[in-house]
């Protein structure tokens, strides 16, 4: 009987203990785990003027918090692609000799629709939409 | 001036028994033979974390973490401080030498067999020790906010993201957010200058009691020679003294690559610009790095990088619990199974950092 009852206040005070662990352990990883940021939700951007853009060439956008490249492939002709390399996660650039997309992390290189054509990117980058109004280039998010 | 010290130290034995201290003092001793040299390797790498405390205590004093404020405390260091320039130099070099130094430190003890009953907890407190040494270099690296460093925390902390399900939530947890960031650099910071401080000095001290109470290890041959053909010399203070001596010339060396190689600052980091040519972990990263270089995008059926995180993580654990694993020693053998394991760790390590700099 004695026995039991040590047993019995042993299991309480076991439970308390786990249940103490936890209450300390549980706010301690939530702290660690950053708060979803309020992004603000870009869907379209606009790029400057296109007679501002000379051709051949590229810039880098924000767009929100993620880098975007511009790319200008010919007259009034434009190429949006997500500049984060597939591969991990370096900053792509223009090739204006080969015209290719080159991530000089670790040799990537993509073409110009975004294909990953050599080296060790394993996806292709994720496309965006070039309209022109007027004369504004406007980058517009797909899907 | 003898006497007034005796008389504290009376004091002090009156109060709190120093037995133990006047044990360690008189009765240690240090076997002498040809590979006591190695001995020194363990002493030189404690020596070398306590010049990285003190000048990082200093540094701590001008620099301050942000996305807008940390390459230009840096640059405000090495520019305008006093001598801001030679402590920041100390401090990066001296950070280098100590991985290097605990790298020679490891390995000469797991030649030595030193892990060995009874050190097992010396060694795999020594292990625990080295991966937060990796862990300071990583975290300090990013530090300057400078291009180099930006992207090579992006392509580190990317990597981390192929493990399966745990993967993505680790990620961000270390990066403070979904991208490399000022948050990111708050993170490293509070990592660098505390967290892994705490963590670190209480393995350190874990390690160093447990070395105190076993005394040095002697190699097989050592033990084996009769007691009389044994040399050794106290610990106090004769190698005490060997061991000042070789702290005072690794000091020098120290001071000699601060003053005539220093440390570049390279350009302030940009999220929205493309990472430049030359990107590259610190050179002790560097092994790791190349061989995931050169696995297939995919084996069998998993991503090629996944299957190398996950291989050098085993290889890590194994290489902590070696001093558990038993392999029989035959006879007949001319080299034990361990001893070329250990071998072919360092000819790989040695191979793959050269072909990082050379491919
Ligand atoms: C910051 C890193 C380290 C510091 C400051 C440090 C410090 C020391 C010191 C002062 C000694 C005594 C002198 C000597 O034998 O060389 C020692 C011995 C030892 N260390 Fe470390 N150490 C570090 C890292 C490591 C690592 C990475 C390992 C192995 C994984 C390790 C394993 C050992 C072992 C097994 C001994 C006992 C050897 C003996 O008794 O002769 N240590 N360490
Ligand atoms: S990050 Fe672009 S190739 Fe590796």
């Amino acid at each position: 009987m004695k026995l039991d009852r040590r047993k019995f206040l042993n299991m309480l005070l076991g439970i308390g203990g786990i249940g103490g662990i936890v209450s300390i352990i549980y706010p301690i990883v939530s702290f660690l785990n950053p708060p979803k940021s309020a992004e603000p939700k870009v869907n379209s951007l606009k790029a400057g003027l296109n007679s501002d853009f000379p051709e051949n060439t590229s810039k880098i956008l924000k767009f929100g918090r993620k880098p975007v490249i511009l790319i200008k492939t010919g007259k009034d002709q434009y190429k949006a692609l997500s500049a984060s390399c597939t591969h991990l996660d370096c900053i792509v650039q223009y090739k204006q000799d080969t015209k290719q997309i080159w991530c000089a992390c670790h040799n990537g290189l993509y073409d110009l629709n975004g294909r990953n054509v050599s080296g060790p990117p394993p996806k292709p980058l994720e496309e965006y939409d070039v309209k022109l109004i007027k004369e504004e280039i406007v980058v517009t998010k797909l899907g | 001036m003898k006497k007034i010290s005796n008389k504290l130290i009376n004091w002090i034995d009156e109060r709190y028994d120093l037995t133990p201290v006047r044990n360690l003092l008189q009765h240690k001793k240090v076997p002498m033979h040809r590979h006591s040299v190695w001995y020194y390797m363990g002493g030189v790498t404690l020596f070398l974390f306590m010049v990285q405390l003190f000048t990082g205590i200093l540094l701590l004093l001008y620099y301050r973490p942000g996305e807008d404020s940390a390459f230009e405390s840096v640059r405000f260091i090495v520019t305008e401080v006093k001598f801001g320039w030679l402590i920041r130099n100390v401090h990066s070099w001296s950070a280098n030498l100590l991985v290097f130094f605990a790298f020679i430190h490891m390995f000469s003890v797991f030649f030595s067999k030193a892990y060995e009953k009874p050190r097992e907890l010396t060694w795999v407190t020594g292990f625990i020790i080295l991966v937060f040494t990796l862990a300071f270099g990583f975290s300090g690296y990013l530090l300057p906010w400078n291009e180099l460093a930006f992207f090579a925390t992006k392509v580190g902390t990317d990597i981390v993201g192929v493990l399966p399900l745990v993967g993505e939530p680790l990620k961000v947890l270390l990066r403070g957010g979904e991208d490399v960031t000022g948050a990111t650099l708050s993170r490293f910071f509070g990592i660098h200058v505390a967290i892994l401080p705490a963590i670190f000095s209480f393995f350190l001290a874990l390690h160093l009691i447990f070395i105190q109470r076993q005394g040095m290890h002697e190699p097989e041959k050592f033990k084996n020679l009769p007691e009389e053909k044994k040399k050794y010399i106290p610990f106090f203070p004769d190698f005490a003294l060997k061991d000042l001596l070789l702290w005072v010339v690794v000091f020098n060396i120290l001071i000699f690559l601060a003053l005539y190689f220093p440390w570049e600052l390279g350009n302030k980091a940009d999220a929205f610009a493309p990472a430049p040519k030359g990107i590259r972990p610190e050179w002790y990263f560097m092994f790791m790095f190349q061989s995931l270089k050169f696995l297939p995008p995919h084996l069998w059926f998993i991503e090629g990088e996944l299957f190398g995180v996950i291989a050098f993580g085993l290889i890590g654990l194994v290489w902590m619990l070696i001093p558990y694993i038993k392999i029989k020693n035959r006879q007949n053998w001319k080299y034990q199974p361990l001893t070329i394991l250990g071998v072919v760790a360092v000819v790989f390590i040695f191979i793959m950092t050269i072909l990082g700099y050379i491919l």
